[in-house]
């Protein structure tokens, strides 16, 4: 508890269970805020969120068994995307470890391959050692999630305690500062590149980069886009923006990339949501990749001039280096790279059309509207995640919350607890599908009973809507599998749970729905029902070039 | 892609539970391959030394040392792969005695430099220690005459001492 306390814990997710009774009945004597939520995986996503939200770990307490087995989801989720979490698992007693004994699994083995690093504490002495190694792994480098599991004995045991110091650890010191060399290999290609594009990605949000990188960009006038986990690292309504890269990004941010000259990597992983067709990928580029992490830096894309640092530190030191470099002649060339890609932009602009029916974009596009932007926005997975992306445009960082990478459903939600309770001032909206918000939506009375004023806006078409647009694109429209018509009424949903529900069902209604919402201080579900078969787009089908996208 | 080609991979470990199974489940997980792998003790009872010989192109080989170093229980990487550097592998070999191969087993023993160490009246075990190709030019050998089973060791291997 002492080591919680001085590594800043203040809030932990949980659910109870018989070989960690003893850490519940401790953690309550605390001030420390347990949330009990209804499904251990829920409570991940929720540290998860809270961990985004906050810029802090989060931090989960489970019992063994099954409560360990249930977070594993909200653990690999995290680990896809570099959170800071930790996990800590109750365990039967040592001398039962092995046994087959009642609620045991060998979760440091099932969760080896999906968390940072992991500890089984045998000794009560290693325990303080342990969990001070724990934060600082999850927290410190490429963050991640680190499980430590706790037998019972170990934690029932009564041992005299002294505050180990920060740990020094022999086998782990994680490469922060960029090579110098590198730092001018770099400023030389930028000062020669006649089409430039900026690639940022979740590492500029995980590194608090976001001024750095704003004033790079329009120090050196330089357009930026950005995989989904790093919107909001740059601004979302500035001139120099492009929108999302990938499968779904702007067609400008797409064409730029694939015609760009340099393409300067900061804090992504080219991830094949991204790029595509691998070797059509920026095939006419150099490319400068800045990554904290070593095994990012040609994993997927051959890099011209690789920097191993974090990216807050390199941006930093680039910055002071274009500082004494002449930029007149360079910001000429500058005008037509960014008026070929204004022309993209006015020709092929993201775009839907509102009918009579409501169109999800419309929806989120409201949304956008009526908070101004400013509203910390979590998201399901699926087109209402997609949606979410193009139509909300982030100005700020930590305020897009998304399972980027292991793409989960039902993480959304629980998300939006986790943020919500890091930012008890913002306006909290979960954009979420109709089959999404069913995984999870149990903890509807979490929000309620902890009266956590979160939003949550379901886009319903009654289909699990990307699955259906694939089928549809590619499947001669066969739905196997994806509808969803039998559907609970969310609006009942809500009112059982003792939330508000609300429903519209025509265009004219979104703007009074969210405003009635946003006005409500208490747990709101929006069900907007939209057209059913809308599908994203700009689309690259999955093995093509991103050039070549299907727009409508 | 560069062609594959084979690699010996030195790690200093943790000597805990658990670490080589991080060790080969990065391997699975990622989809390298092993093709060999010795663990042991070093004088240091905190540190065992993982000798693996891998293969893959250069590009794979690059992903599996900078993942390796990754893990925490990893405390040092050391690609031998074109470093001066000597390389063993152990086999015991039982072999069929026939009273008429005895001798001819016994001249080759004495040719590879191996060692009888066990005799019983219908088989040798011998002991062949060496480089991958002597082992297996051994065993063509000894295939020949009649081989009952045998356990091989993988590679260990440490880098040479510069020689002044």
């Amino acid at each position: 508890m002492e080591v919680l306390k001085e590594e800043g814990v203040d809030t932990i997710f949980g659910f109870p269970g018989g070989v960690i009774i003893d850490i519940n009945d401790e953690l309550d004597k605390t001030d420390i805020r347990y949330i009990l939520v209804r499904h251990e995986q829920a409570a991940v996503h929720a540290a998860d969120g809270y961990a985004r939200a906050s810029g802090k770990v989060g931090v989960c307490l489970v019992t063994s068994g099954p409560g360990a087995t249930n977070t594993v989801t909200g653990i690999a989720s995290a680990y896809m995307d570099s959170i800071p979490v930790v996990v800590f698992t109750g365990q039967v007693p040592t001398s039962l470890i092995g046994n087959d004994a009642f609620q045991e699994v060998d979760i440091v083995g099932i969760t080896r391959p999906c968390t940072k690093h992991n500890y089984l504490v045998k000794d009560p002495k290693k325990l303080a050692e342990t969990v001070r190694e724990a934060f600082h792994l999850a927290r410190s480098g490429r963050p991640g999630p680190v499980l430590v599991d706790l037998p019972k004995d170990v934690s029932q045991s009564k041992i005299s305690f002294e505050m180990p110091p920060p740990p020094k650890m022999k086998s782990y010191s994680p490469h922060t500062e960029p090579h110098k060399q590198q730092l001018e290999k770099a400023i030389k290609l930028i000062l020669k590149a006649k089409k430039p594009v900026i690639f940022a990605g979740g590492g500029v949000i995980l590194s608090g980069a976001y001024k750095e990188l704003t004033k790079f960009a329009k120090k050196l006038n330089i357009p930026v886009t950005a995989s989904l986990m790093g919107l909001g690292g740059f601004p979302g309504t500035d001139r120099l923006w492009l929108g999302m890269l990938g499968m779904h990004g702007t067609y400008r941010a797409n064409m730029s990339t694939g015609a760009c000259d340099l393409l300067i990597g900061i804090g992504v992983r080219f991830d094949d949501r991204v790029t595509g067709k691998i070797d059509t990928f920026a095939q006419n580029a150099k490319i400068i990749h800045i990554d904290i992490d070593p095994t990012s830096i040609q994993k997927n894309v051959p890099i011209t001039v690789p920097i191993v640092s974090d990216c807050k530190i390199a941006l930093k030191q680039l910055n002071k280096l274009i500082e004494k470099v002449d930029l007149k002649e360079l910001l000429k060339s500058r005008p037509n790279w960014l008026k070929q890609i204004e022309e993209w932009k006015n020709t092929t602009p993201l775009a839907y059309e509102q009918t009579d029916i409501i169109k999800p974009q419309f929806v989120v596009e409201k949304l956008y509207e009526l908070t101004k932007g400013k509203a910390i926005i979590t998201t399901e997975v699926g087109q209402n995640q997609m949606w979410a992306a193009q139509y909300y445009h982030f100005d700020q960082p930590n305020h897009f919350i998304t399972s980027g990478g292991l793409g989960v459903m039902g993480f959304g939600f629980p998300a939006a607890i986790g943020a919500q309770l890091a930012c008890p001032k913002k306006t909290v909206i979960d954009i979420a599908g109709d089959g999404s918000i069913q995984m999870n939506i149990q903890e509807l009375i979490v929000a309620v009973a902890n009266k956590l004023p979160v939003k949550v806006a379901i886009l319903n078409n009654r289909y699990l809507g990307m699955v259906r647009q694939w089928q549809e694109l590619f499947y001669d429209k066969r739905y196997a599998a994806t509808n969803m018509e039998h559907a609970p009424d969310f609006v009942k949903v809500a009112e059982a749970y003792g939330a508000v529900g609300l429903r519209a069902t025509r265009p004219a209604e979104v703007e009074e729905i969210i405003k009635k919402a946003l006005a409500t201080p208490k747990t709101v579900i929006m069900d907007f029902v939209v057209e059913r078969e809308e599908c994203v787009y700009p689309m690259v089908p999955a093995g093509k070039a991103i050039t070549e996208m299907l727009l409508a | 892609m560069t062609e594959e080609r084979k690699h010996t991979i030195s790690l200093l470990v943790d000597n805990e539970s658990g670490v080589l199974s991080r060790v080969t489940g990065l391997f699975s997980g990622r989809g390298f391959n092993i093709e060999s792998l010795c663990v042991a003790e070093t004088l240091d009872p905190e540190l065992s030394r993982i000798t693996l010989v891998t293969r893959g192109s250069e590009r794979i080989v690059e992903q599996i040392n900078k993942q390796l170093n990754k893990l925490i229980n990893i405390r040092k990487v050391i690609d031998l792969t074109d470093t001066e550097f000597v390389e063993r592998e152990m086999a015991l070999v039982k072999v069929r005695a026939k009273e008429e191969h005895r001798a001819e087993i016994l001249r080759i023993v004495d040719i590879f430099r191996c060692k009888v160490v066990d005799v019983s009246p219908g088989y040798y075990t011998v002991e062949v220690t060496g480089s991958d190709e002597k082992i297996a030019a051994i065993l063509s050998l000894l295939k020949q005459i009649g081989v009952k089973e045998i356990a091989r060791t993988g590679a260990i291997a440490l880098a040479r001492e510069a020689k002044k």
